[in-house]
């Protein structure tokens, strides 16, 4: 007992180390099962594991002991040796050759990585605050060009432009590319693709910077605006995977989810069949009276659809379909009808009457009495 | 030659202060300016800690309903400023504010730096930098800026971010001022360490905490520019709607007037100042760990010479790997090679300093005194930090690893932990010589002991937090599929640790205060350590440290039984020929 409390120090220490071990063992908590071909990866990541684990107990354990060993005797004396160039350089030649062990597959699996197969299809990930949308090239095989703004003029007096992102474009496509009438344009964070083939991810983000990320598939990248960014891979399980951003994007980073199906080929052709091209998107726009293309124009301003889908899906705010004349409970239990007092108070004091289940997050508005009157017309057209 | 050996010291009169303001407020003694930083650095890295505690309540019980109050904002604002804090205001100001002054003319046997009044103005402006970032928190402004310490653009200056005005101005005149704070130190530093030593001193006896400090400021002054020209441009970018680092984009439904800028740019400058940053942290922090080690291991450290190269091949390996950073930026991927190589390579140097502090154990004669057990479980955090910088340089395994707990649990361990470990050995180390008194062993042993195994216990699970999946910098996690629910009982040990350890640190506080008044008298030299902040004819050592004459050095700083000499130590101060 009295050892044990001489040498606490040593003991403790190399307990840590054994503990570590233990609890690396014991874990239950280890890496995701993988679904993707990327199993390159996992072993690069053993490798190292091996490795830097094997390093760390021999020297965690040889420090435990020298502490046990040395410890300090009024009669005991240290080794003068200030210098050992022979132990100093077997050590770093041993250190060099580890390196290179777990370097070299590292980078063969990066060129893997890097190089996208020429067979791969190619799916589009469209990040925004804070919600995903997806496009595919369609039957041409080509994605149609976007742009942020149209009718950009950089005139002696600065530059003008109009929005070429709204609610009506949601994606963004550049008018007049032939290419882009076939695309598939999925307004929604659902996303499915076909189990055993090569895909390639490419990525565009509307506002800040987001990561596509499926922890199953192993690879991830940052979206970038003004760039295009890329990774491949291919699914090797079907099944239902969340999609999650992991690159912080503002308030709402961590409610910036998404659904990824990997589904057999029949069954993802069933699916992409059921979603509209752009073509389709815009012939389905019936033009729209003035006084609600305003509405839509002040609400798309103004960042409304960041928050309040028309499609019925809940992001951070309750959705306006289907909103116009419903009965809604409101967070302390009461329930009130989505009449035009109710929306103009919402969007004044939004606060005061929160609907059940989300948060008091949204910033009051004041708008002109015109500006209201055209957003309550949009708001009861599009609630339809 | 008869001349270059009068130090340069001996050749200037030292002004000595005549009010008390001039000995205790605007002092321009190198001693007062380092107890000035280390006090600030200390209350401003409490406010860090908080912050922490804070949002590891929220992650690990968002349902306890007395914390309803904080919300996504202020999780995300407690996010950067506990990461800004802890970086620049605490670390950097403590390692080279603090102990760089205290110890770098004391060390090279120095009255003073060599620019005593910019020494003085160093502090003030630091002072300045912590008030402007913690204006920040001025309520009815929208708070601090909620970008993550790294200040990622688009999304710094964007609506969808809070602080996105206010808070994000303040924190980037902070880092501007912080900025001139430090240049104004660091040229003072590298100053006195080339031309202040005194005779004898030659580059190769001074002992490693002055040459960690020493390539540590180097690195500070090549770096903290890009920094600084970053921050000035993203300030032109908010305030006259230049496009530096702004694309054209969508900000919450607005069409923004920016266009054709690139956020990579920022990120690219961010990190050939973030990189070197990390080192301008360890390298300090690998030299007084260094001493600590020798001066209580009783026994020279092993490999000196390779220990100075190893830390300037650091410094200078330091300025090529920075984009390992941002794998998964969306940079060309071709630099993924480069820079995973660069990365992978600079572990060969580190590893050498890890096998010298254990070979230093080696046959020694090992005193655990608490500064000691703070030396020896930095060696062990660090190992473990340093390892999981090996799985994330490595470009492939950045892939999966990146943007999860295991960064954070990596980075923590080796620049967060690590660090402060050192700090505290260093403080525990020079108290007595600092004040005159002893700190107190039983609340410094409980102290380290609670902070050493705490950190830990928080750190070492939450690697295994990022190999699941879970995903960092989330206000909630919510039900995830990909990982078990155990994990959430994972990240309630984690939180209430970090509870404790947040409390543990009043177990400091108060020993440093009870110590300066009733701590057991110290002695000129307690640990029997042979550098020459411990030959002073007074301690605590007076304005100008040596009295008339300064002292001369005939040896290097580790001479620790020397077989044949009659006691375990031989001051640098000790001819040669009356060693044997």
């Amino acid at each position: 007992m009295r050892k044990i409390l001489e040498h606490h120090v040593a003991i403790l220490l190399g307990l840590v180390v054994v503990g570590s071990v233990i609890f690396n063992v014991w874990s239950p908590w280890q890496f995701t099962d993988i679904a993707s071909n990327w199993e390159f990866i996992d072993f690069t990541v053993m490798v190292t594991w091996w490795i830097t684990g094997v390093a760390f107990v021999l020297l965690g354990l040889f420090m435990a002991w020298a502490i046990w060993r040395y410890k300090y005797h009024e009669s005991g004396e240290s080794h003068y040796e200030p210098e050992h160039p022979v132990l100093e350089s077997w050590l770093t030649i041993i250190t060099s050759i580890g390196v290179v062990i777990m370097l070299a597959p590292g980078l063969i699996v990066w060129d893997d990585f890097v190089q996208v197969p020429s067979d791969a299809m190619e799916v589009e990930v469209y990040g925004e605050q804070w919600t995903w949308k997806f496009r595919f090239p369609g039957e041409d095989g080509i994605f149609g060009t976007t742009s942020v703004k149209k009718n950009v003029d950089r005139g002696m007096d600065g530059p003008t432009f109009e929005p070429n992102i709204t609610s009506l474009n949601p994606f963004g496509m550049r008018e007049g590319d032939p290419h882009g009438e076939d695309d598939i344009l999925v307004a929604s964070n659902v996303l499915h693709l076909p189990i055993d083939r090569n895909i390639k991810v490419v990525m565009r983000s509307k506002d800040v910077l987001h990561n596509f990320w499926v922890p199953e598939i192993r690879a991830k990248m940052d979206m970038v605006p003004g760039m295009i960014t890329y990774f491949w891979f291919r699914p090797t399980r079907t099944g239902e995977f969340e999609i999650l951003c992991a690159e912080l994007c503002g308030r709402g980073h961590h409610i910036m989810r998404g659904e990824m199906y990997i589904d057999t080929q029949e069954d993802f052709e069933t699916w992409l069949d059921s979603q509209v091209t752009w073509a389709e998107m815009k012939a389905g726009q019936t033009p729209e009276e003035p006084m609600v293309a305003k509405g839509r124009q002040i609400a798309d301003q103004n960042g409304c659809f960041a928050c309040h889908s028309l499609d019925g899906t809940s992001v951070v705010g309750p959705t306006w379909k289907g909103l116009w004349g419903r009965e809604i409970t409101l967070s302390d239990g009461t329930t009130v009808i989505a009449d035009e007092e109710y929306i103009v108070e919402s969007i004044v004091e939004p606060n005061v009457k929160l609907v059940e289940g989300f948060g008091s997050v949204m910033t009051p508005y004041a708008f002109e009495d015109d500006e209201m009157e055209a957003l309550v017309r949009f708001l009861q057209e599009t609630s339809k | 030659m008869a001349t270059a050996e009068i130090p340069y010291q001996e050749t200037v009169p030292l002004h000595h202060p005549k009010t008390w303001i001039g000995k205790y407020v605007f002092s321009q003694d190198h001693k007062v300016i380092a107890v000035q930083y280390g006090i600030t650095a200390m209350a401003v890295g409490l406010v860090a800690l908080l912050l922490s505690d804070l949002m590891r309540i929220q992650i690990a019980f968002p349902d306890w309903s007395w914390m309803d109050w904080f919300v996504e904002d202020y999780y995300y604002q407690a996010i950067t400023m506990h990461g800004m804090i802890m970086v620049i205001y605490l670390l950097t100001a403590f390692l080279l504010g603090a102990f760089g002054n205290f110890t770098v003319p004391l060390m090279c046997g120095a009255r003073d730096m060599v620019f005593p009044f910019v020494n003085m103005l160093s502090y003030w402006v630091y002072l300045l930098s912590v008030i402007i970032l913690l204006l920040g928190y001025i309520p009815g402004l929208g708070g601090p800026t909620g970008a993550g310490w790294t200040l990622y653009p688009p999304q710094t200056i964007t609506e969808g971010t809070p602080g996105a005005d206010w808070g994000i101005t303040t924190m980037l005149a902070s880092l501007a001022v912080f900025i001139v704070a430090f240049t104004m130190g660091g040229l003072n530093y590298i100053t006195t360490i080339l031309q202040a030593r005194t005779r004898g001193m030659s580059l190769m006896r001074l002992p490693l905490t002055v040459w960690g400090i020493f390539v540590a400021t180097f690195l500070g002054l090549l770096a903290f520019p890009a920094l600084f020209v970053s921050a000035i441009m993203m300030i032109l970018d908010l305030k006259i709607g230049t496009s530096f680092f702004m694309p054209a984009i969508v900000s919450l439904g607005q069409t923004l007037a920016y266009d054709g800028g690139q956020p990579l740019l920022f990120q690219h400058l961010f990190w050939f100042f973030g990189h070197p940053e990390v080192y301008i942290v360890a390298l300090p922090a690998f030299g007084v760990v260094s001493d600590l080690i020798s001066v209580h291991a009783r026994k020279n450290i092993f490999g000196y010479r390779l220990m100075v190269w190893a830390l300037v091949f650091i410094g200078i390996l330091s300025f090529i790997v920075w984009a390992h950073h941002m794998f998964v930026a969306g940079m060309h991927p071709y630099f993924g090679f480069f820079f995973a190589t660069t990365t992978l390579i600079i572990a060969v140097p580190t590893a050498i300093k890890v096998y010298n502090w254990i070979l230093t154990l080696w046959k020694a004669n090992i005193k655990l005194t608490v500064p000691m057990l703070y030396a020896l479980s930095f060696v062990l955090t660090f190992i473990m930090g340093g390892i999981t910088g090996l799985f994330l340089g490595n470009v492939i395994i950045d892939i999966p690893l990146s943007d999860t707990y295991f960064v954070v649990a990596h980075f923590h361990m080796v620049m967060g932990v690590s660090p402060i470990l050192a700090i505290f050995g260093g403080i525990y180390h020079w108290y007595p010589k600092l004040t005159g008194r002893m700190l107190n062993d039983t609340l410094g042993k409980w102290h380290f002991w609670i902070t050493f195994l705490g950190t830990y216990v928080i750190y070492f699970p939450m690697h295994y937090l990022g190999f699941i999946g879970v995903p960092r910098r989330y206000y909630e996690n919510f039900d995830s599929s990909f990982y078990p629910a155990s994990a959430e009982f994972l990240n309630e040990i984690i939180t209430i640790t970090a509870l404790i350890v947040g409390v543990a640190q009043i177990l400091y506080i108060v020993n440093l205060v009870h110590s300066y008044f009733y701590g057991k008298s110290a002695g000129d030299n307690p640990w029997g350590a042979n550098s020459l902040e411990w030959c002073t004819p007074e301690t605590p050592p007076g304005h100008g440290n040596w009295g008339e004459k300064l002292p001369t050095v005939h040896r290097w700083a580790y001479d620790y039984s020397v077989p044949g000499s009659e006691k375990d130590f031989i001051p640098q101060t000790v001819p040669q020929e009356r060693t044997s």
